[in-house]
């Protein structure tokens, strides 16, 4: 984690420029392309905004508690056209990292980020977020001001906004961190982005019991830009220079600014209410599952829904099917559940 | 005169596990039939065991009441997902030890004779984690709640996100809060039930959004893993820190409630927040109304047209 956040994973991708595409191995593929979507010299979204919008007035505060920042939010002029940024911003150097908290919001970012897009939809301009972060800040403060309450918020905020929104992931998409500004009616990712539930050190430390198989957890959770795009959860990826977005600023800006302009002119020829039905239903749809006839799993030799549980209640009525008592009791309350 | 052995059985045999149940708090020992008789609460220190979907409904919802929806929903594979074990091979497990389908339990029922639409997650089931079935049955729920113009009570038990979903199970996130804001703007009550525990991405969607949120005592309530947390901030975790209680003095729950009064006090709540009838009332089809938004928004909507804004930024 420490060498994580200090960026020393980074600058090892950095210093050898082996491009993802070129590995065999699919483990190690995909883990370079976690150290470029976390390299230190990749374009935040400052960095952008400098390169892609005319103008750009940066607000500040969430008028609750603060300002973060680790989040940046503001109005801006892309292409003539005015419209309301919102996205993480880590730094590129230690002590700008320090400062942006490595670009891990606390609550009051996230409380920043709803202020400014509220003031988007109430001006009746589009809103572009910009995703980069490792997750949101899991501190003693943060929970104390509610960062799982402001994240979800965010999230039932976006779905409702009337003014579209085009959501860019250009590196970490970090689990409920990321999600909080990245419901959009687009969701595009650069090309060596990534984007998962959970980190993959996280996801190893819990399913390989070490953190050492994150890039098997990496390989497994299907968190490159390509897999999102494939399961759905992006809808376009755009590509990055040659040896990643670090490497050449402008010419990634210019094709970012290219695919959000482009996606905005779509999107506001729609009508309002059918974009935020059509919004709706994008998320709606998200998902993997299939419907069973309505019996229940098979679970031979035990008793039935209702005689379970009256056995659980301690009902008198016992179990007609011949289950003794004991049976029920291992079935429903195995002894070790409540040291998991 | 005999002399007295001393027992060579080792202690543990003193209480055979399908009897008795340690309490993790106060390490008593606490006979299950009893147990359950005083719902699964320790009698010595008020420890809340964690209970079943079955047990949770039977607690809550009036007698014979429940009529469940969806009981056939199973999760996919999308990912081909692998750990030390096939994603698949656990769903499997979980079935055969709890006898469910996946982690959640959705349906109609109620409460003090008011009708609600509810919906129960069951830690036992790979620790309640929410994949594509729990949002699903989330999602499903609030939309029949909407539909009905019924209060939609949802009891929380989860771990967070199900990782071997991926990405698809932290979108279940956006798609149950989308659910349940389309109740908030109608004006029909969500009421978030938090136990033991509720935490990661069912903390941060649809069980922080509660019109009200209430606790079982001392439930672990957080965003962060306390393993998380602590590896990451340096210096000491507060006192009970993402507890019940931490969160009510912080102000992010309405009210902990002891579980022998969990009942009565939603009903309470259920009868004090009935929805108003709709002015546009659900069509018999069933199928979802169309989006309305508070009427100052779509007033406002109607004002800033897109040409207009247009016309102003060419100006």
């Amino acid at each position: 984690m420490v060498d994580r956040l200090i960026g020393r994973g980074g600058r090892k991708g950095a210093e050898a420029p082996v491009l993802p595409s070129e590995i065999a191995d699919p483990t190690a593929a995909v883990w370079a392309r976690v150290q470029l979507a976390r390299n230190l010299h990749r374009p935040r979204t400052l960095e952008l905004l400098a390169l892609i919008a005319d103008d750009f007035v940066e607000l500040h505060g969430d008028r609750f508690f603060g300002d973060d920042p680790a989040i940046v939010a503001g109005l801006a002029r892309i292409d003539g056209r005015r419209v309301v940024v919102v996205g993480q911003q880590k730094g590129a150097e230690t002590d700008e990292n320090i400062r942006r908290n490595f670009g891990m919001p606390h609550p009051e970012g996230y409380r920043k980020a709803m202020r400014v897009m509220e003031l988007g939809e109430r001006l009746g301009l589009p809103i572009v977020t910009f995703v980069d972060v490792p997750g949101a800040h899991p501190g003693a403060e943060s929970e104390e001001r509610g960062i799982a309450e402001s994240i979800a918020k965010s999230i039932a905020l976006m779905t409702r906004l009337r003014t579209p929104i085009v959501t860019v992931i250009t590196g970490e998409g970090g689990s409920g961190g990321a999600l909080a500004i990245a419901v959009g009616d687009v969701v595009l990712a650069l090309e060596n982005a990534v984007y998962s539930v959970i980190s993959p050190e996280g996801c190893a430390s819990i399913l390989w019991r070490t953190p050492d198989q994150a890039p098997a957890a990496a390989l497994a959770m299907r968190m490159t830009a390509a897999d999102q795009l494939e399961l759905g959860v992006v809808d376009e990826v755009i590509p990055e220079p040659r040896e990643g977005a670090h490497t050449d600023h402008p010419a990634t800006a210019a094709s970012v600014k290219a695919a959000v302009t482009r996606h905005l002119t779509m999107l506001e020829r729609r009508p309002l209410d059918e974009l935020i039905e059509a919004r709706y239903r994008r998320y709606r749809g998200l998902g993997a599952f299939t419907t069973l006839d309505v019996e229940p799993v098979a679970v031979p030799e035990r008793p039935g829904f209702t005689d379970r549980l009256r056995n659980l209640l301690g009902g008198s009525a016992r179990a007609t099917n011949g289950s003794g008592p004991a049976s029920g009791r291992a079935q429903d309350e195995p002894p070790a559940r409540e040291e998991v | 005169m005999p002399i007295k052995l001393p027992s060579f059985r080792q202690r543990r045999d003193t209480y055979p596990p399908d009897l008795w149940t340690q309490c993790p708090s106060c390490q008593e020992m606490l006979f299950n039939k009893q147990l359950e008789k005083v719902l699964r609460v320790c009698s010595n220190c008020g420890h809340h065991f964690r209970l079943s979907a079955a047990a949770r409904l039977e607690l809550l919802l009036d007698a014979d009441t429940f009529e469940e929806h969806d009981p056939g929903l199973q999760s996919l594979d999308p990912l081909g997902f692998v750990d030390l074990k096939a994603y698949p091979d656990r769903v499997a497990t979980a079935q055969a030890t709890t006898g469910m389908r996946d982690a959640a339990v959705w349906g109609f029922g109620a409460i003090g004779g008011r009708p609600v639409a509810i919906c129960v997650m069951d830690f036992s089931f790979m620790g309640g984690s929410m994949g594509s079935v729990v949002g699903e049955k989330v999602a499903r729920s609030a939309e029949a709640a909407l539909v009905r113009r019924i209060p939609l009570v949802i009891v929380s038990a989860s771990g967070g996100a199900r990782m071997q979903e991926g990405t698809l199970s932290l979108m279940q996130l956006v798609k149950t809060v989308a659910a349940t804001e389309r109740l908030h703007l109608a004006g029909v009550p969500l009421i978030s039930v938090m136990s033991d525990p509720t935490t990661g991405g069912v903390f941060a969607s649809f069980a922080a959004l509660g019109d009200v949120n209430v606790a079982e005592p001392n439930a672990l309530i957080g965003f962060a893993g306390a393993r998380v947390s602590a590896g990451t901030i340096q210096g000491e975790l507060p006192e009970g820190f993402q507890r019940s209680e931490f969160l009510f003095n912080h102000g992010f729950v309405d009210r902990v409630i002891h579980r022998s009064d969990l009942r009565d006090e939603l009903a309470k709540l259920v009868a004090l927040m009935a929805p108003m009838p709709a002015a546009d009332a659900p069509n018999e089809t069933g199928s979802i109304p169309a989006f309305r938004p508070l009427s100052f928004l779509s007033a406002l909507a109607d004002r800033v047209s897109p040409p207009e804004s247009d016309e102003v930024v060419r100006g």
